[in-house]
């Protein structure tokens, strides 16, 4: 048997894949945070909750109408990503030119009645949610077996976050969002919208948590308190990244991943806390975090 | 112009009045408590209006949201727990303990989360009270799951028996007192006026001169001790200790009862901590979700009612009428 520092190379491989699509929940999520945060300058804490409905409304959807995967990664994230825009428009906006940290007590407070309401109704334990035909099984990659689903979830995350890069930094519309970010008044001046900005942007955020939840349903199972522990994780990760860089949250997101993977191998019991002690040092060393600008 | 300046000073002294006549009221009214409602009740609220208070230091006269005080809470509850029921130390040396802890725990924590300001803070404060929670889920000395269970209350100073509710509660009690004395004291002394300099106006207070992180690191250890001496008392009221007293709700909801009393008020956060543990007391027996209860009155708070119930008074014609508020 290979062995990598003293270690099966299996286990050392499985691992680290499991730390790779955890990375990428992380990404995805801290990516919807970063962007919810450049522009609104609110900390949302009910990330991880949208993210648990997400999963949910793929769940119910299935469970109701018979709404397959594929379809409900569609329309999942569309649903939530309305819901968001009606809490922005009739309450978040109230909350603007308040001190930033309401708007994270507000959000604390939305999260509390989400997992609140979901666990009321559908109780605490966790609902399973089938891999769809086609990503089932897994294939043999000679050093180690491979399901075909977590595959797909790396892939399809690093696509996910790359298409929302490419949108903030190449389109006209992310134009508009990131020069809204650094001085929205003159941007409103130039006639462009800017609240609808706003809008959309806590909109897409939310979809985004919301893609990352379905995504996660055939993995982990579909429970209302999916997202509670882990909104915290991310939150750790976006001040390791910094929060001004949306391609910081990205690339903090996998590598810690990775990272939390790697220590399960090496020392499990430190596994929950490792993203924490890297926040701690990086405060340390870069109170700004790895990407960030000085604020 | 001296006319004015007269009335305002006869209704500064009435105001004052009025506030000793209710401190007198309350203060009666929490000696005969005991023997009209259920002890525990009370000890309960006693204690997480200590809790509030002590956060209230913090968040209303530093203007520093922390989003971990259940670490110092809940942690003080496994010390003290621990150090009463497994070193047999008595209670008032468990209690210390749970405080030197909890003020430890304040130094370690807040050393890191002053390197950043405002929703920074808050975020470094709640992952590192998240990894305190991670430590006692998994260690040997919270028991995991089951946490520290069948703790005695023991003897104070050796001959007073707190397994009698009536003494526990007058222990209780003078406790309270004592600690929301200590809040009252530091917010009046000099170093509150400079706490609250800081929460005004940080580049000012350090262009006066002020060594401002190290005011901000003596304001987070005296908060995270007082909330620590709440989690003590706690964890002998109900002897035990658990992890529910480190989640992050717990963080929230000491947040929340601050928000609904009044972030800078004396009384505020007492309040706020008696309206929040009587609901949760009440929907306890309904089986109505308290979390969706609890969220939704934080929302509201955030939206509509920011200054909490006292600082609502404090704003109203009433208050000034009465001098609590100068009129300007």
């Amino acid at each position: 048997m290979m062995m990598i520092f003293g270690i099966p190379i299996q286990a050392f491989l499985g691992q680290l894949l499991i730390g790779l699509i955890n990375g990428s929940f992380y990404a995805m999520l801290s990516l919807g945070l970063a962007i919810i945060f450049g522009l609104l300058r609110v900390i949302n804490f009910a990330h991880g909750a949208q993210y648990m409905m997400g999963a949910f409304v793929g769940f119910l959807l299935l469970s109701w109408i018979g709404i397959n995967y594929w379809l409900a990664l569609l329309v999942a994230p569309v649903i939530v990503g309305i819901t968001g825009i009606v809490i922005e428009r009739f309450a978040l906006r109230r909350l603007y030119n308040l001190d930033h940290l309401y708007g994270l007590l507000f959000t604390f407070g939305l999260a509390l009645v989400i997992e609140g309401g979901f666990r009321y109704v559908y109780g605490s334990s966790g609902q399973p949610y089938a891999t769809p035909d086609i990503l089932s099984g897994g294939v043999n990659l000679g050093f180690m077996y491979l399901p075909i689903y977590r595959g797909w979830v790396v892939v399809a995350s690093l696509i996910v976050c790359i298409g929302t890069w490419l949108l903030i930094e190449k389109t006209k519309l992310g134009a508009y969002l990131r020069a809204a970010t650094e001085n929205p008044t003159l941007v409103q001046s130039f006639g462009i919208n800017v609240p609808f900005l706003l809008t959309l942007t806590y909109g897409l955020g939310t979809a985004l948590a919301a893609l990352a939840g379905i995504m996660a349903a055939p993995i982990y199972q579909v429970s209302p308190l999916m997202g509670s522990n882990l909104v915290i994780v991310v939150f750790a990760i976006v001040v390791v990244g910094g929060m001004g860089s949306i391609m910081g949250a990205i690339v903090t997101g996998y590598m810690l991943g990775i990272l939390e993977g790697l220590t399960k191998v090496f020392y499990p019991e430190a596994s929950n806390i490792v993203i924490f002690v890297i926040m701690a040092i990086v405060l340390l060393v870069r109170p700004a975090g790895l990407f960030g600008r000085d604020v | 112009m001296t006319e004015i300046t007269i009335s305002s000073e006869t209704r500064r002294q009435s105001a004052n009045r009025i506030q000793l006549a209710l401190l007198a009221v309350l203060m009666i009214g929490l000696l005969i408590a005991p023997f009209v409602l259920y002890p525990v009740f009370l000890m309960k609220v006693l204690c997480f209006a200590l809790f509030a208070s002590a956060f209230n230091l913090l968040l209303g006269f530093t203007g520093l949201l922390s989003f971990g005080h259940a670490a110092f809470f809940g942690g003080a509850a496994y010390f003290t727990a621990h150090a009463v029921k497994e070193w047999g130390v008595p209670p008032e040396a468990g209690i210390l303990l749970g405080v030197v802890g909890a003020a430890f725990m304040g130094l370690i924590i807040g050393f890191f989360a002053i390197r950043r300001q405002g929703i920074y803070f808050a975020m470094i404060t709640l992952a590192l009270s998240q990894m305190f929670f991670f430590f006692c889920l998994q260690s040997n000395f919270t028991k995991g799951e089951d946490g520290l269970q069948g703790v005695p209350r023991g003897h104070l100073l050796g001959f007073i028996d707190l397994s009698q509710p009536l003494n526990m509660y007058f222990f209780v009690l003078l406790v309270f007192v004592v600690g929301i004395f200590a809040v009252w004291r530091i917010v009046h002394s000099p170093f509150g006026m400079i706490l609250r300099s800081i929460r005004e106006n940080e580049n000012r207070a350090i262009s006066l001169g002020y060594s401002v992180s190290l005011y901000k690191l003596s304001a987070f250890v005296m908060s995270a001790a007082l909330a620590g001496l709440a989690g003590g008392l706690k964890a002998l009221v109900f002897q035990f200790a658990t992890l529910t007293d480190v989640t992050w709700q717990m963080s929230g909801e000491v947040i929340l009862m601050t928000l609904l009393g009044g972030i800078g008020t004396i009384f505020g956060p007492i309040l706020g901590a008696t309206f929040i543990v009587t609901l949760q007391n009440y929907l306890s027996t309904t089986g109505f979700p308290v979390t969706v209860i609890t969220g939704i009155i934080f929302i509201i708070c955030v939206l509509l009612f920011r200054r909490g119930i006292v600082g609502e008074f404090n704003a109203s014609r009433l208050a000034a009428k009465l001098g609590f508020r100068s009129k300007n």
